[in-house]
């Protein structure tokens, strides 16, 4: 537990750790944040009114199916496409026009009976892997799945060496 | 022990490995363009109405006339696509053929920004919810593709075109043409 002391500012109080701290977050990391804040913002502004586009958002970029087994279809599917304007988002969290585009795209696929699957082969044939979160054994991400599996062996083996040397 | 060492020796050494992975990758230059994946295919069925009243619509029928072609995907609120226009001049201006798509656009804003830009365009198709932009792995505006005269995508330019990229685009307009 961690007891703050009364005086967080005093500057008199120097040799106490708590104290050292406080001063320190407060000199450093309160204008650090600050600036911080500044910047994204106005890196969030300039790049609002850099794309801004006048059309209204295409009509199932907002809207959800009526069918509430076939939204919940489209939804699963949204939170695994990548946004391609603001590349760590999804598309079911982007407000990129884009985004709302490709939202549209899905709803009236899956609307449309297409399986969700198809669809995201469909997106992976023109922007490669990259457009897809969901993870899939390939030619080049089979390492990141036999890795782990690898250093769990060799884990094993070594403790049974060392637990074995010991008796 | 010689062979526990050892052992702590090559770990020691993977350790310093990945370190300086890190430290290389970490300096290299982000790369944000998502490259299409359409290299090479036929370009997708599509038919677009016209953006504006002094051009035609597009269609992926007129993009396999027999003769390459430039695709310029665009839009009037996009701010490079108002900067490559002197680069697309030229490329009209050395025998390009031009064609273009405007994304989520207004006739009148695209009217208004070929008549303050210039207007390269031989036709011009209205995307209003970037269906075709989706369909050749478009990323976002302005992209230049080339297109061969049997309709299939042969390469792609992202982000405006500089003056550098004009005899690029020119030589890979030329080997289309072979195609």
């Amino acid at each position: 537990m961690m007891h703050l002391p009364p005086s967080v500012g005093d500057f008199r109080e120097s040799r106490s750790l708590v104290g050292f701290l406080a001063r320190a977050f407060k000199a450093h990391w309160v204008p650090a944040f600050a600036g911080m804040t500044m910047v994204w913002c106005a890196i969030a502004l300039s790049s609002t009114v850099q794309a801004q586009d006048s059309l209204p958002p295409a009509p199932y970029a907002y809207r959800q199916l009526d069918d509430p087994a076939l939204e919940a279809k489209a939804q699963a599917l949204m939170e695994t496409l990548r946004c391609l304007k603001c590349q760590s988002q999804s598309i079911a969290d982007s407000d990129a026009p884009m985004a709302g585009d490709m939202r549209h795209q899905v709803r009236t696929r899956i609307a449309a009976g297409e399986d969700p699957e198809h669809i995201r082969a469909w997106l992976v044939e023109r922007y490669g892997d990259y457009v897809s979160y969901k993870p899939t054994v390939s030619a080049t991400t089979w390492p990141l799945f036999a890795v782990p599996a690898l250093l769990l062996v060799l884990a094993v083996l070594i403790l049974r060496r060392r637990l074995g040397g010991a008796r | 022990m010689i062979r526990m060492r050892v052992f702590l020796w090559v770990l020691v050494a993977l350790v310093v490995g990945v370190l300086g992975l890190f430290a290389y990758q970490l300096r290299q230059p982000k790369d944000e363009f998502v490259e299409s994946a359409m290299i090479g295919k036929p370009i997708p069925g599509f038919d677009l109405p016209a953006a504006v009243g002094d051009r035609p619509g597009l269609s992926s029928r007129d993009l396999a006339d027999g003769r390459p072609k430039l695709l310029n995907v665009f839009a009037s609120w996009c701010v490079p696509c108002a900067a490559e226009a002197p680069q697309l001049a030229q490329l009209e201006a050395r025998g390009a053929n031009i064609v273009a798509v405007a994304i989520r656009d207004r006739p009148e804003d695209v009217a208004a920004f070929l008549a303050a830009y210039g207007n390269p365009f031989s036709r011009i198709g209205k995307d209003d919810i970037s269906a075709v932009q989706l369909s050749i792995g478009s990323s976002g505006v302005p992209e230049t593709f080339v297109v061969d005269g049997h309709g299939v995508i042969r390469y792609q330019h992202i982000g405006d075109i500089r003056d550098g990229d004009v005899a690029v685009l020119l030589e890979k307009l030329r080997e289309a043409q072979g195609a």
